[in-house]
């Protein structure tokens, strides 16, 4: 049942499809390590009496997810020129698709807000080329002058609009991500990719006036956006207020939309057919795509195949580097490993790699399989576990390389103790800091070097710093090293 | 291979060219070393291409247009970019922003629009051919005006690769001659596939012009001969037609109902697309410099303000109109509704006949600035533009003359048929020779 101050919302998601070439053109899409300009040619700079030639892949690839999303292909669909002017866009026009677009209908299940799954219907789905992009030097509006890329120019995107069936920012969140794997699982797109997606949505409270929040380029932004949106709705209609029909920018650095000025209201982007381009017929295509083992499928057979619970399971599917790794880790023992992969993984090894920032590409495979064998034969407690896979992360990140989980746990003597009896609950070696150690043993090495600190030579410390590295193999943290030897020779001093 | 250069220095007497290659590169093949003029809305690589507007002033192609690289290919040397109408917006040549062209035939008249320039060049024989373009008659209408042979081909029989287009609908790249086999030839060298235009078909001419009509059935639609049509010219076509059945074609009167709906169907299409093609034209990338201090949207305002001609600035606001919301269902989506009652007649009238003839223009070349009223400049395109509506391939060949003037026969056939209509134009050519 809807209450009063039910929230609406509904999403427009522009993906870049991953093809090698862009949508119209030969030219490459992989551009983002290269200078400006770079990937360019007549069509996508869109130089007089260049014309448009559809790059089928593209078209498979929508086709794909279209497929996936449970949409109706059109028997007949075509593309249109969106006409406005705006220095990124190099004809003035955008090609894109209007009233024919490639599908339409379709849906996506999500979690509910309330648990189970639920159903976000489709509208449409439809193909069209991104345009260029500008770098402002300075401040967009009062900066000196803005520079213009058209490496971007003619990736081909695709444009999925949903029904107004999300419920809550948190509804939206689920959405996106649901979408973002079914996409990956697909192998059509990249989330990765600076600028790959991003997103318009739209928002009410029921019985008031929608608003569409612009300019949203992140999946976190879409639940910040849309909170904002909420909560300012709602005061507006607390305070006795109308809420207008208008479009608003999401700021991301601040959280914040804002309204746009009423001019970009009055667009009419004036479409029609665009003539270069012959309509497309490909419905019957639809038979020749096979598709993958999608989120959904692969939730199910987790949980019957591993054994996961319907949570870790859904965490574990729901990115698919994630899903390929849990299945990477229990290769050799599914039956033994499984369950105790799964708990490490969607309960541990996610929060930790988020703490850092990191990503899961950063995460030594073997290592952390190692780990989940150790811990499997019950010579680490969990709390040892944790300590040894933050270990391995913190070397990972500091040095790109780190070791063994094996040699962490002998070199932190991490092993249960054996002599200490059960009752007492676990207790374990009291393990000496191998930095301090290091630390002691280079001071007692180097007297020269220390002296010359003393005598407030700067290259001795940086000296000292090297020597304990070189100890401890590299793995100890730098800042660390750098307080605790600072430490060591204010008492020296004293 | 061995290059060559042609060198060419013409007399340009008539304002035909806007720019020159006084040296220019040829090589082997079907055209070898033979002079084709380009009209200037086709791009050519290395060579101003301005489409004679102050907009596109100093822009040089990095690429040629796939039919200048047929050119090439066939050895032909690229002399030069003919005069036109600015954007091809136009029917006398006046509407370049470089000055007007003039009519070989007589400089106190228009050569006719707007591949005017092309077609002064070839019949003040200061070239053998030229590409021209024919959006609604920009062909054929000069090639009747200043006494040459001019075709517009099947739609999508030549590739519009690297033109700057107009109305991409409508238009196509076409060759023009003094000649029928000459036009012939042009067109064995720039039809077929390209993989860079979408809408070209893999349909090449390797046709060597037959002159024989016996036994094909023409028909005379009325619609040609009616009001608006000068009787002198309407006189001379006639008598041209009767020495097509002498040949041995037989003729027979037919009807276009939907030609009362041709000319509005065309201006409201091709106004729309260059509302659209036009809109790119914005200082940013070339043409005269926005003035970077304003905002951009003042300065585009700026700089398409002044570099565009009164005729292109018309059509640009005509199509923007057309094609605004709330206005789109009564133009755009009527003037496609009346185009397929075009095709439609014409589909219907060619399951009875083979070809359709009539004149080419319904007057003799006007006097410079006779046509002042854009209106009256718009109804003499009337029996040109059912060509384009329709995609089917039309010619115009001299036959004869009227006051002075030459007047053109022109001869549509069916789709991807040019051959045909190309036939009975060279039959005609060959019997009055
Ligand atoms: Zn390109």
């Amino acid at each position: 049942m809807m209450s009063e101050d039910q929230v609406i919302v509904g999403l427009e998601v522009h993906c870049q499809l991953d093809t090698k070439s862009k949508l119209f053109c030969g030219c490459s899409t992989d551009y983002r390590s290269d200078g400006p300009n770079t990937h360019v040619c007549p069509v996508c700079l869109g130089l007089p009496g260049a014309m448009p030639v559809l790059n089928k892949r593209s078209i498979e690839y929508a086709m794909k997810v279209a497929k996936a999303l449970n949409c109706t292909v059109l028997h007949e669909s075509e593309f249109s020129r969106k006409n406005y002017f705006y220095p990124d866009l190099n004809k003035a026009y955008q090609i894109t698709q209007y009233d024919k677009p490639l599908a339409e209908g379709g849906y996506l299940e999500i979690e509910s807000d309330e648990g189970g799954e639920r159903r976000i219907r489709l509208t449409r789905i439809h193909v069209e080329e991104d345009p260029g992009r500008l770098v402002h030097m300075g401040n967009a509006e009062r900066g000196k002058y803005s520079l213009v890329d058209y490496n971007r120019a003619g990736i081909p995107l695709i444009e999925i609009v949903s029904e107004p069936d999300m419920r809550s920012p948190k509804e939206a969140r689920k959405f996106l991500n649901k979408l973002r794997a079914t996409l990956e699982y697909l192998s059509v797109f990249d989330s990765e990719k600076e600028g790959s997606l991003r997103v318009d949505a739209n928002i009410s409270i029921k019985g008031n006036e929608r608003v569409e929040v612009k300019n949203i380029t992140s999946y976190k932004g879409v639940e910040k956006a849309l909170t904002f949106e909420v909560t300012r709705q709602k005061n507006l209609i607390r305070r006795g207020q109308r809420i207008e029909r208008e479009t608003r920018h999401f700021i991301e650095s601040t959280g914040i939309t804002q309204s746009s000025r009423s001019k970009e209201q009055e667009h009419d982007y004036r479409y029609f057919p665009e003539p270069d381009l012959r309509p497309l017929h490909v419905q019957s295509w639809m038979e020749g795509i096979v598709l993958p083992e999608l989120p959904d499928a692969r939730r199910e057979r987790f949980v019957a195949q591993y054994g996961c619970s319907l949570n870790h399971a859904r965490t574990l599917t729901g990115e698919l580097k994630l899903a390929n790794f849990f299945e990477h880790v229990v290769a050799a023992d599914p039956k033994g490993l499984s369950t105790l992969a799964a708990t490490w993984i969607a309960d541990t090894l996610i929060g930790e790699l988020n703490y850092r920032s990191m990503n899961l590409e950063s995460v030594d495979a073997p290592g952390f399989t190692e780990l989940i064998g150790i811990l499997k034969s019950g010579i680490l407690t969990d709390k040892s576990g944790i300590d040894v896979l933050r270990v391995m992360l913190d070397q990972r990140m500091n040095h790109q390389s780190c070791e063994t989980s094996a040699a962490i746990v002998d070199r932190l003597k991490l092993r249960k103790v054996t002599s200490v009896t059960l009752e007492k609950s676990l207790t374990y070696e009291i393990v000496p800091n191998p930095i301090l150690t290091a630390i002691t043993e280079v001071l007692t090495e180097q007297p020269g070097a220390v002296d010359d600190f003393m005598k407030g030579k700067k290259g001795a410390f940086n000296f000292l710093v090297g020597q304990v590295m070189k100890k401890t193999r590299g793995c100890a943290d730098p800042g660390e090293l750098n307080r605790m030897l600072v430490e060591a020779l204010k008492k020296k001093e004293v | 291979m061995e290059a060559h250069e042609l060198s060419f220095e013409p007399d340009d007497r008539y304002n035909a060219f806007l720019a020159v290659c006084k040296k220019a590169p040829c090589g082997k093949g079907k055209l070898a070393g033979i002079a084709v003029a380009v009209k200037d809305n086709i791009s050519t690589k290395g060579i101003e291409t301005t489409c004679a507007s102050k907009i596109l002033k100093g822009y040089i192609p990095p690429y040629d247009a796939h039919a200048v690289e047929l050119l090439r290919h066939a050895g032909a040397a690229i002399v030069g970019k003919t005069n036109m109408d600015e954007f091809g917006m136009g029917t006398t040549t006046e509407n370049s922003a470089f000055g007007p062209t003039l009519n070989p035939c007589d400089t106190s008249r228009v050569p006719g629009g707007s591949s005017g320039g092309s077609a002064a060049a070839v019949a003040g024989n200061m070239v053998r051919m030229a590409l021209g373009t024919d959006t609604g008659g920009s062909i054929r209408c000069p090639a009747a005006f200043c006494g040459i042979v001019g075709l517009k081909p099947t739609y999508g029989r030549v590739s519009r690769y690297g033109l700057i287009a107009y109305a991409n609908s409508l238009e196509q790249i076409g060759p023009m001659g003094r000649t029928v086999s000459d036009v012939s030839t042009l067109l064995q060298v720039i039809a077929g596939k390209d993989r860079h235009d979408s809408t070209s078909y893999d349909r090449p001419y390797t046709h060597t012009p037959v002159a024989d009509v016996k036994g094909l059935k023409i028909g005379i639609p009325g619609e040609y001969f009616g009001g608006g049509v000068d009787p002198k010219v309407a006189g001379v076509v006639k008598t041209a037609i009767s020495r097509l059945e002498e040949l041995g074609a037989t003729t027979v009167p037919c009807s276009i109902p939907s030609m009362k709906f041709a000319l509005a169907a065309y201006y409201v299409t091709c106004t729309c697309e260059a509302s659209s093609n036009l809109a790119r034209f914005d200082g940013v990338r070339y043409g005269p410099a926005a003035d970077t201090k304003k905002s951009w949207h003042d300065a585009y305002k700026e700089v398409r303000k002044a570099g565009f001609g009164t005729e292109v600035r018309r059509r640009i606001m005509l199509g923007t109109f057309a094609l605004s919301s709330g206005y789109y269902g009564k133009y755009y989506t009527k003037a496609q509704v009346a185009r397929e009652n075009v095709k439609a007649d014409f589909a219907r009238l060619f399951s009875e006949v083979d070809l359709l003839a009539g004149p080419t223009m319904p007057t003799i070349a006007f006097r410079l600035k006779e046509k002042s009223d854009p209106l009256s400049m718009y109804l003499s395109d009337i029996l040109t533009v059912p060509a384009n509506l329709a995609g089917i391939p039309a010619i115009s060949v001299p036959c004869g003359k009227a006051d002075g003037m030459p007047v053109g026969l022109q001869i549509m056939g069916r789709p991807f048929e040019d051959e045909c209509v190309i036939d009975a134009a060279y039959a005609y050519e060959q019997a009055v020779k």
